[in-house]
């Protein structure tokens, strides 16, 4: 399949770009709002024409544990799930992230705590960007606010992931998820071959061959000394992941006196209220973070430098506030709004708490 | 192999002696930390013979658990994982699945398979995976210091069941290979024990089988195999695997259960459908 325009759903656009990425494996367990994406597998049959594999799991611990297996082959492996069945998941990503298996985790949130709802959130942000399981981790984190960039993002997860020997988690939410926009598809990208594999995972459990000593997956060290090593070798390549692979976008930050910080579906509705307080003549920017871990420190305290106030907009209690203020190291008023339970803000909303909380 | 140990069997070579048993090569060198007189040294070995002699040490991915085995990805030479407590069968899925072409077993304990893993365990039998899958049960968790395990015999004691096992508070003992050879999924289900050279035997050829059953791709083979426990239990390895004869195993009856996707004539219907009651030990 070549460059095409079409209208598809967030979840859909997540399945068909795992497929045309040359995603070897995905598995997965059904749940609100996510479930078109293994719906979506599974009316592809990919295992008749790239020769993906797809199972339903019996359940996200099963299915993030398939992950593992499978990813620690050196093969390209996915799950999917939303906000409870990721919870499950965590065990199995502390593990991943131990034992350095590359794979990519597709979280489309919904409102928690506990079962919560089935409409979109934002209030896993803790959960993804300060290690959701035990130890000291970090998933790479891509944000999406498209259904272009839903499909988008699964082709560079790859790259990260194999890159770092780090899961990638793309955490989208059930707005972006569900809604449908239009996109362009990529051509695709063969699955690699068995040739292929063996050189980009030297390190999978692919059989072991008389010339090398035998490969060996696992997160355990008892020796606390060596244990140590591997943590500070971990801690070096989060930072190199810091120095190297930040992903943010600036609009109108150039003149703005006030920015929002937002993400994901968040960015999109920040985007419309920026857009109405420039025609009520007030300079506001939109600071939208892409990567979330990865947190974009940096760029944004040098932004923060040269603005009256910033909001952050999110739909949960305000989590990734918390990173915003680190990055300015405070120095700058800083307010956070948003909705959560499953609504969402609308712009005017937004525009009104810049005015009450931050110009006012 | 160790150069001293090399260099020994040369010398005695030359003065003639013969070489009737070497160990396999697919066991490493490394020394194995399980308690002299235990089962899993041995079922280690006769896994790692069958792999030899199959010819498939570069074609095999085994996939360790948590507990006493957690660490057997140091003495098989072949590539192993490290799977999460219980999901073994999970993570062997998977690998089978993406590599249909590879042996794949797992190697689990009674807790990481019977209790924490039971669901993934019943799933991978029951979607017929086709791999090896090797339990072995010992009726305690050995590793965290001999607490009672879903196999925990009725009136045994453990660290956690001091008093022995009652069934009013505790329940009945898990029979998980009668419950697996019920499912359509499982092609090849046996349990064996490795307390002597005639069961060393027997079991080395059940193991076989269940590998050489992974060319047909026609289900899940699981084997049972029963050991001592003796530091958990707190007896000597020859008395513990006595007091295994007389208690666990006919409790835990030896045997092939289900045979080339049947069920074996002359199974006990009851030990099948588990509402046989089980002996309480005194």
């Amino acid at each position: 399949m070549a460059r095409e325009l079409q209208l598809m759903k967030g979840n859909e656009a997540i399945a068909r770009a795992m497929i045309a990425s040359g995603c070897d494996g995905y598995f997965g367990y059904p749940i609100t709002p996510q479930s078109e994406v293994m719906e979506t597998l599974m009316a592809e049959k990919p295992w008749e024409t790239t020769g993906m594999t797809v199972l339903q799991a019996e359940s996200e611990v099963a299915s993030i544990n398939m992950v593992y297996g499978g990813a620690a082959t050196g093969k390209k492996v996915a799950t999917s799930s939303s906000s409870p069945g990721i919870s499950l998941m965590q065990e199995g990503l502390t593990y991943l992230a131990g034992a350095e298996i590359p794979c990519l985790v597709v979280n489309v949130m919904r409102g928690g705590p506990g079962l919560g709802t089935i409409q979109p959130s934002q209030s896993d942000y803790f959960q993804s960007t300060k290690g959701g399981g035990h130890g000291d981790y970090q998933l790479y984190t891509l944000a999406p606010a498209s259904v272009q960039e839903m499909y988008d993002f699964v082709f560079d997860a790859w790259d990260i992931a194999f890159k770092y020997r780090n899961p990638v988690l793309i955490l989208s939410d059930g707005a972006i998820g569900q809604c449908m926009e239009k996109l362009y598809t990529r051509d695709y990208v063969p699955r690699w071959t068995e040739e292929e594999r063996r050189a980009n995972a030297p390190w999978g459990t692919w059989g072991k061959p008389a010339t090398r000593n035998h490969n060996i997956i696992t997160s355990l060290e008892l020796d606390s000394a060596r244990q140590e090593v591997f943590n500070l070798k971990l801690q070096a390549k989060y930072a190199e992941m810091k120095e190297k692979e930040v992903r943010y976008e600036m609009l109108n930050c150039d003149d703005a006196e006030y920015i929002i910080v937002a993400y994901g579906s968040s960015s999109r509705i920040a985007m419309k209220a920026m857009q109405m307080a420039r025609e009520k003549g007030i300079k506001v920017g939109l600071f939208r973070l892409i990567t979330l871990f990865p947190f974009p420190t940096k760029q944004l305290a040098e932004v923060a430098a040269h603005v009256k106030g910033i909001l952050c907009v999110e739909m949960s209690a305000g989590q990734m506030i918390e990173d915003v203020k680190l990055a300015t190291k405070c120095g700058v008023k800083t307010e956070h709004f948003g909705r959560f339970g499953g609504i969402i803000p609308t712009p005017g909303e937004v525009l009104e708490a810049l005015e009450n909380k931050i110009i006012k | 192999m160790n150069q001293d140990i090399e260099a020994r069997k040369q010398e005695l070579l030359k003065e003639g002696y013969e070489e009737v048993y070497t160990r396999t090569k697919v066991l490493t060198d490394a020394v194995m930390h399980y308690c002299p007189g235990c089962g899993h040294g041995t079922t280690h070995r006769l896994i790692a013979e069958v792999i030899d002699e199959m010819g498939i040490q570069d074609n095999v991915v085994g996939v360790s658990p948590v507990g006493c085995s957690v660490l057997a990805y140091n003495y098989f030479d072949v590539d192993f994982q490290e799977a999460a407590h219980g999901r073994a069968p999970a993570v062997a899925t998977a690998i089978k699945r993406l590599n249909p072409d590879t042996y794949v077993f797992t190697y689990q304990g009674d807790g990481d398979l019977a209790a924490i893993g039971t669901a993934e365990t019943i799933h991978a039998a029951n979607r017929g995976e086709n791999m090896t899958m090797i339990f072995v049960n010992n009726g305690i968790y050995g590793m965290t210091g001999g607490q009672m395990a879903p196999t925990t015999l009725v009136g045994m004691r453990s660290a956690t069941t001091p008093y022995g096992r009652r069934v009013d508070l505790n329940g009945y003992p898990l029979r998980m290979t009668e419950l697996l050879s019920t499912l359509p999924g499982t092609y090849y289900v046996t349990r064996q024990s490795v307390q002597n050279p005639a069961a060393v035997r027997k079991a080395k050829a059940a193991i076989r089988k269940a590998f050489e059953n992974q060319k047909l791709k026609k289900g899940l083979s699981f084997v049972e195999i029963l050991s001592n426990c003796n530091s958990g239990w707190k007896m000597t390895p020859v008395a513990a695997n006595k007091w295994m004869e007389d208690n666990m195993m006919p409790n835990y009856p030896i045997g092939d259960i289900k045979v080339d996707g049947k069920i074996v004539e002359g199974i006990d219907a009851n030990r099948l459908v588990l509402d046989h009651p089980l002996t309480v030990m005194q």
